[in-house]
């Protein structure tokens, strides 16, 4: 049974943002695979490991010239194989799960998809599950822990307030990962040399069914946040300090 | 004027105050309610207090649970029926996971984790916040999308005031779908109280509660305010407390009124979790924690002198 990881390359934690009005200047931000999606590449190499026929393929849809490098990390943890679609990043949630599928169908059968959670950059919790629902597959989200059998998984996922849902899921499926269910490898210097030899097949937007003009959502300005007004120390011995800031979350911030 | 379909979520049979919040985002549009799970004719007729055009409400024994497959039909159902321009819930652990589906099924633009949103007519624009909170964006939904989708993040809304309306209540048939999804056992919670990413107060600890056994004071903390108990990486790393409890990066992102961070000192990581907090108190020793410099108010001391009074000052003020 063959896997596809659907990865998105985003903007590392630690990159200062920088806006001009209508767009995000990407320049100096450093790009990285977004950490849940590590998860899900860990746990294809997982399954790989304890079926080594199983072959693993990555897909991304982005802007080529920077997202093969998300794909060569990929590879280079173990990955078979990858495939980019070139797309612009203003592609919202459902044009980009629909880039993915059409690029999925064209590759092959894929038993289980897996995919991060989220990506940390726009985390709209999303595009995992609009691929499962344009493939007529089923979908798990959040999972922290999982056990496969040859038609399906057992599946752990948080819900509300700490508590676990254990699921059975049939196969294929898309299974979005979360922390917790693995710990990610990181590449070998090996595998980081074979990573670079390795062709990643291309599709365009127009390949895989997509028009870049028909998004549904469209982001029209950005800014940065509004600075926080400079925090109030409150001084005195600890009950002073308790005393002291009981009455200004009262009267002053008005929480309590 | 625009037809919105809001759904609310129940917790104990009772309406959840972050989706009655969403009832302030409909005011002047006509609005007509979508309720889900089991046992839900108190929480239906409870929303006559609030002026909505409809109540449609789907129970059956097997949406007493959440199960992807059969909130997805459920919604949908009543999606098709009502046929509304907006459809709009609460940013949950639910919500998240069905309403994508629900816009590919439509056709629909989506988008999570709102901060605020208008509707004029049909068109649609929101806020929210991109790369962890680094960028405040606004996003509109195009024509291309016959449907909006919209999950607003908790907190963001005040509840609105009560006013008496006559909606009309359907009760909707339901049939359980067959589906590759099954849920075979839920555990109960380690905790009663909301979620974090729904609480209005938390209450987080770090490294400086010095182990496990010394996290535990906020315990007490916690409980006397209502909060919901969080943490930092670290320490959910070090094992301390459970994933589900880590506020940041790779944990929850989170926007109560109120956070009470006590022993961190403010990572990044951390930051990135919950900066967007309406009111943030720091408790730390070091008074060049980087967590200062996003807090309201900031103490400096020691976690295990300051928590116990506070404690008590909590519980003197809340009896009045």
């Amino acid at each position: 049974m063959n896997i596809l990881v659907c990865i998105k390359q985003v903007p590392d934690t630690e990159t200062k943002i920088k806006v001009s009005g209508s767009s995000i200047d990407t320049s100096g931000i450093k790009w990285v695979l977004n950490p849940y999606d590590e998860f899900a590449v860990e746990e294809a190499l997982k399954i790989k490991a304890a079926k080594p026929e199983t072959q693993v393929r990555v897909l991304s849809v982005g802007p080529k010239a920077r997202v093969v490098e998300a794909l060569r990390t990929a590879l280079a943890m173990g990955a078979d194989e990858a495939t980019v679609v070139d797309a612009p990043e203003t592609l919202d949630s459902l044009s980009v799960a629909k880039a993915l599928v059409g690029a999925a169908k064209k590759i092959g059968e894929f038993g289980i998809l897996l995919s991060g959670k989220s990506a940390i950059d726009d985390n709209n919790f999303a595009v995992g599950q609009m691929v499962a629902e344009l493939m007529g597959i089923s979908h798990v989200t959040s999972v922290t822990k999982a056990d496969y059998t040859e038609k399906g998984a057992l599946v752990e996922r948080e819900v509300e307030g700490g508590a676990k849902e254990i699921i059975e899921v049939d196969f294929p499926a898309m299974i979005t990962t979360n922390k917790g269910l693995n710990n990610p490898r990181y590449a070998s210097l090996p595998g980081i040399m074979k990573a670079k030899k390795k062709t990643i097949q291309e599709f365009s937007l127009a390949d895989v069914g997509v028009d870049a003009s028909l998004v549904r959502v469209q982001y029209t300005h950005f800014e940065l946040p509004a600075e926080r007004p400079s925090v109030q120390m409150i001084s005195g011995d600890p009950q002073e300090q308790a005393h002291k800031l009981a009455q200004l979350l009262r009267q002053e911030a008005k929480v309590l | 004027m625009a037809k919105i379909l809001v759904y609310l979520e129940t917790a104990n049979g009772k309406i959840k105050k972050t989706s009655l919040e969403l009832l302030s985002a409909c005011q002047g549009h006509e609005s007509h309610a979508l309720l889900i799970g089991d046992g839900l004719k108190d929480a239906a007729e409870s929303l006559k207090k609030y002026s909505v055009s409809s109540i449609h409400f789907v129970q059956n024994s097997a949406l007493k649970n959440y199960n992807s497959s059969y909130f997805f039909a459920a919604a949908l159902g009543v999606v098709s029926k009502v046929n509304p321009d907006v459809l709009l819930g609460s940013s949950s652990l639910g919500t998240k996971d069905f309403f994508p589906r629900l816009a590919a099924k439509l056709d629909a633009g989506f988008l999570n984790d709102c901060t605020t949103i208008s509707i004029q007519g049909n068109s649609v624009k929101v806020k929210r916040p991109l790369y962890s909170g680094k960028c405040l964006a606004e996003a509109q939904f195009t024509e291309n999308s016959k449907i909006k989708i919209v999950l607003m993040r908790p907190n963001q809304l005040p509840v609105p005031t009560e006013q008496a309306s006559s909606p009309q209540l359907f009760e909707e048939s339901f049939v359980p779908p067959t589906t590759g999804v099954r849920v075979k056992e839920v555990s109960q919670g380690a905790s009663s109280k909301p979620d974090l990413t729904e609480a209005a107060i938390i209450v987080s600890g770090g490294r400086g509660m010095r182990d496990a056994e010394g996290f535990k004071i906020l315990d007490g903390l916690a409980e006397e305010l209502g909060a919901t108990l969080g943490a930092s990486r670290a320490i959910v790393d070090a094992g301390w407390v459970p994933h589900s409890m880590q506020v940041g990066q790779t944990g929850k992102t989170v926007a109560p009124n109120l956070y009470i961070a006590c022993g961190i000192s403010g990572a990044i990581q951390h930051l990135a979790g919950m900066s967007s907090s309406r009111v943030i108190v720091a408790i730390n020793k070091d008074p060049e924690a980087p967590i200062f410099k996003k807090a309201t108010y900031g103490i400096v001391g020691d976690v295990f002198d300051v928590v116990p009074k506070l404690k008590e000052e909590f519980k003197k003020i809340l009896a009045h």
